[in-house]
């Protein structure tokens, strides 16, 4: 997507276009072997970046979105989930 | 026409002759003849389809002229001094959503102490805003320029606003004979503004100065520079239509008796004239001496500067305007351009003319004296100021 003159926005909806992932500095990455598909970390994620899969498998978390916050890390029960640290 | 006219009066008589939509300003000595004029066009019903907005304060006129350029009017506004400065983030706005506003600015001196009359610092201050700065040498220059920076500012490769500047009294409140263009002649040459880039319209809804994260901005601060540069070669092409239309020739730099000139004077504004005249005086002396006259300063001239001013032994700048705490602002802009050239004068500033004091022969030959000293291998600490009253300080 080009950036018009002025920055003008000629499309609705376009914030969709802004991958906030980039923000990021640790990344969550889930332990499959530990999660047990509670979706707690998917109810707190601020970003609605995590989605839910199927009982018996981790949750999707979109990293094009994701902020690196550590909600989920911090919420999840059986800390299933790591931040690392992301280098760039 | 040949009329004799104030230089507020012919930039209102240009922005008369550009038709704009909106006209929002607040009056602000000197400068305050312009909202009159076009007020009085408009209830003459000589701007028929121009609202005048007599606003609350600088900082609203500017908000005005933003939200009307916003929907695709042509807006234009006049100011000086403290007003231009209360403008000052606003002026950030117009150019960052990259709106062809029109301003026109009678060059004044900044409180404290409160001071109407001639000095630079006020659009000197603003340099860095994104705006285009023309500066006129006497009343039929505040017209022309104004009337082509309308064209300029509009250019679909340009798209930025662009500010005329004229000194206060000395220009704005001085009677001179201005060669005014007929209507017909001026529509011509300055089309209605029909913009697409950004145009608020129910029917075809956008967003107009969203957020701009860091993952963007750089680039629209990019754009913006290289409108800048696109500018560079449009505001010839307009100098160049302009004389063949009107018979009047301008350009970003004007030089004068520079071919031999071991000493160049760089001038803004006004003070060109009275230094012509001395040039002329110390020619007679058999002293080189020459001029280089800056009408466009942003874009900088740069790559016009070099060649005329490479082979002098000392570049002087009569800098009506101080960044305190380091000196001239052209002599900044100047060095800067100069630096990398392989063969390039001694440059110094010279600050003087400030809050309205006349800049004299008298002055100017001190300047020469200080810059032949600087030939002759002196060290000068710099900036040099001129007329100090050592008594007073």
């Amino acid at each position: 997507m080009k950036i018009e003159p002025g920055g003008a926005i000629k499309e609705p909806g376009s914030s969709i276009a802004y991958k906030t992932g980039g923000w990021r500095t640790f990344k969550p990455v889930i332990d499959a072997e530990k999660c047990i598909s509670c979706w707690i970390c998917v109810g707190f994620c601020p970003d609605a970046a995590i989605e839910k899969t199927e009982k018996g498998k981790p949750p999707i978390i979109d990293y094009d979105y994701c902020k690196g916050c550590g909600i989920c890390a911090n919420e999840c029960p059986k800390n299933a989930i790591e931040m690392i640290f992301e280098e760039k | 026409m040949m009329r004799i006219v104030k230089g507020n009066e012919a930039a209102a008589i240009a922005a008369k002759l550009a038709k704009p939509d909106v006209v929002a300003a607040y009056p602000i000595t000197p400068s305050t003849d312009f909202p009159e004029k076009i007020a009085e066009y408009v209830a003459n019903g000589e701007l028929p389809h121009t609202q005048f907005i007599p606003v609350e304060s600088e900082h609203s006129a500017m908000s005005a002229c933003i939200g009307a350029s916003a929907v695709g009017a042509r807006a234009c506004t006049a100011t000086s001094s403290q007003g231009l400065e209360l403008m000052h983030e606003m002026l950030f706005i117009a150019s960052g959503m990259r709106l062809p506003i029109i301003l026109y600015n009678a060059n004044r001196a900044l409180s404290a102490p409160i001071n109407i009359w001639c000095d630079h610092q006020d659009s000197i201050s603003a340099r860095d805003t994104g705006w285009i700065q023309f500066y006129g040498e006497n009343n039929q220059e505040a017209l022309d320029l104004m009337l082509m920076s309308f064209r300029i500012a509009e250019d679909p490769r340009v798209l930025l606003p662009a500010m005329t500047c004229i000194d206060a009294f000395i220009c704005t409140h001085t009677f001179e004979p201005v060669d005014i263009p007929s209507q017909e002649e001026v529509d011509a040459f300055l089309p209605p503004y029909k913009p697409t880039h950004v145009k608020l319209d129910p029917d075809e809804p956008m967003t107009l100065g969203p957020f701009g994260v860091p993952e963007y901005y750089q680039e629209m601060r990019y754009a913006q520079h290289l409108a800048m540069k696109n500018a560079e070669k449009v505001i010839d092409e307009v100098f160049e239509d302009f004389k063949r239309r009107f018979g009047r020739k301008y350009s970003k730099v004007s030089p004068y008796m520079i071919e031999d000139a071991e000493i160049v004077l760089i001038t803004l504004g006004s003070v060109s004239g009275t230094t012509k005249e001395f040039i002329d005086k110390m020619r007679k002396e058999g002293k080189k001496i020459g001029m280089v006259k800056l009408t466009v300063l942003r874009p900088f001239p740069s790559k016009e500067l070099i060649p005329l001013v490479k082979n002098a032994r000392v570049v002087a700048t009569l800098e009506r305007n101080i960044s305190l705490g380091y000196g001239g602002a052209i002599y900044a802009d100047l060095a800067g351009t100069l630096i990398n050239e392989e063969k390039r004068p001694l440059l110094i500033d010279f600050i003087l003319g400030l809050g309205g004091r006349d800049i004299t022969f008298k002055d100017m030959e001190e300047i020469i004296k200080v810059c032949e000293k600087l030939v002759e291998g002196e060290r000068i600490e710099r900036p040099v100021w001129i007329g100090i009253k050592k008594e007073l300080v």
